[in-house]
């Protein structure tokens, strides 16, 4: 049997939005996850917070105060429609910003972890060697975090992926825009489409065990950092 | 000591059993859109006869799915006529006991007051950005909006401007919240005791949709509960019929 083209369309939208979500937040993750592993700021257990929400709130409480934000009359709302860009809700776009916000403690916390295990040393080294700070990020840290960076981009696409909540209370179930394969599961289950809802949901199972044994398997071959 | 606590605890006991013998309680799962109505309905019969109703609010699909899969609900107010009728050809509720306790109204809604005309010109005009609409797949009052934009010719020109709620709640909520400047939602969500209660409304003449009949019915596992059945005969009386018709059903 061949996936329908509907199917087709929510996992390919899917992977668009996991992978560009996955690589906006290692671009963001990655400064936050330095300052919280290197600073001695009384502000870091707030932002260690901050970034910790989405893992305790339900994804309805940031679906409903993103739609509230990001709607004409909300704060955010009102900045992008200033900046001409329309509003953010029933967009891609709008999903992207839900998806970094929601997936951000699935990426900062394995590169802080993996930023505090290095440790002062090897910077220490690095700099009596004379490199400077850029220098000795991108020649010291990056390569020892190596497997810090790995976990966080596998979890971070991953939790994107299984994202349901904050899409479908911002997303309006546009087709080829919008409908990820959650949502279009959801639908089939709702619309008594058994079948259909089986085949998707039975991918994403094994999707998802792959990803984590993907992981694991990793994870046990070379112990330490990560 | 000893024989005082043991009268206290036949006392009680007694009371319970003679309190369960007249007062049930009846657990009903409810299509999202009646949800209010129901809310006031509830008080009244528990006020009146002494049973307690519990009720579970979502989509009638997913209710459907979950009757289906062994939810201890004995009462179903569908926002259709087929779910109920399904669930009897599959024996998961009781025979002839299915009625239609109200027929809903579709309504064109905008949170804006001025913004929807009384004629629904609106919708020609096409200037908005999203129009919002409950899946037509799963919500009846999705389906019945969908109607309405082929019987006026507009389903080609709107299509790329509907967002969809999973249901008429959500439908609701994309408009009541500006991001949709308008939406196809039930009259019962605006409206109260004869009139739109907020922003600007075009109540779609009946003629361009399918009469949005929801049924209710008992389920197997209410057989034999007497709440069950004075409920369902609650809902066809005249006080229910009076909350309903407030809210802008036909009863």
């Amino acid at each position: 049997m061949s996936l329908p083209a509907s199917a087709l369309a929510a996992i390919w939208l899917t992977l668009e939005l996991a992978s560009l979500t996955t690589v906006l937040l290692l671009l963001i993750g990655t400064p936050i996850a330095w300052w919280l592993a290197r600073t001695r700021s009384r502000l870091k257990g707030v932002v260690g917070a901050v970034v910790a929400l989405p893992l305790v709130l339900p994804p309805t409480v940031i679906g409903f105060y993103l739609l509230v934000a990001m709607g004409p009359h909300g704060p955010v709302g009102r900045l992008t429609e200033a900046l001409g860009l329309g509003v953010l809700p029933f967009t891609f776009a709008g999903l992207v910003v839900g998806s970094v916000f929601y997936s951000l403690p699935f990426v900062v916390q394995p590169l802080h972890n993996a930023f505090e295990a290095i440790g002062e040393r090897p910077l220490e080294v690095a700099a009596t060697l004379r490199a400077g700070p850029w220098d000795s990020f991108f020649s010291v840290v990056l390569p020892l975090a190596r497997p810090g960076f790995v976990t966080a981009s596998i979890l971070g696409f991953a939790h994107t992926v299984g994202e349901f909540g904050v899409v479908l209370m911002l997303g309006g179930n546009i087709p080829g825009k919008t409908r990820t394969v959650s949502v279009q599961i959801f639908d089939h289950v709702e619309a008594m489409e058994y079948a259909q809802a089986h085949w998707l949901a039975g991918g994403m199972l094994l999707f998802s065990f792959v990803v984590l044994l993907a992981l694991y398997s990793s994870r046990r071959m070379r112990p330490g950092l990560g | 000591m000893k024989r005082s606590l043991s009268r206290l605890t036949a006392v009680l006991g007694a009371t319970l059993l003679a309190f369960a013998a007249h007062a049930a309680e009846v657990r009903v799962a409810v299509a999202a859109n009646f949800a209010v109505p129901l809310k006031e309905i509830a008080a009244r019969f528990e006020t009146d006869t002494g049973h307690k109703l519990v009720a579970a609010f979502g989509p009638t699909g997913g209710l459907y799915t979950q009757v289906k899969n062994g939810a201890p609900f004995e009462v179903f107010l569908s926002a259709d006529d087929s779910t109920p009728a399904r669930l009897e050809r599959e024996g998961e509720a009781v025979a002839g006991s299915r009625f239609t306790y109200a027929i809903g109204k579709l309504v064109l809604w905008s949170a804006t007051a001025g913004y929807v005309d009384d004629k629904g010109e609106v919708l020609k005009k096409n200037a908005f950005r999203h129009l919002s609409i409950g899946n037509p797949k799963t919500a009846p009052y999705g389906l019945a909006a969908t109607q309405v934009l082929d019987k006026l010719g507009l389903a080609e020109a709107v299509k790329s401007k509907l967002v969809e709620g999973t249901n008429i709640t959500q439908a609701y909520q994309f408009v009541a919240s500006g991001n949709a400047e308008l939406g196809f939602v039930a009259l019962s969500q605006v409206y109260k005791d004869g009139r739109i209660t907020g922003g600007s409304a075009w109540i779609v003449p009946v003629a361009l949709y399918e009469p949005i009949r929801q049924d209710a019915v008992i389920l197997a596992r209410g057989r034999s509960n007497a709440a069950a059945a004075a409920f369902l005969e609650y809902l066809k009386g005249p006080k229910a019929a009076a909350v309903i018709k407030a809210y802008g059903y036909d009863h």
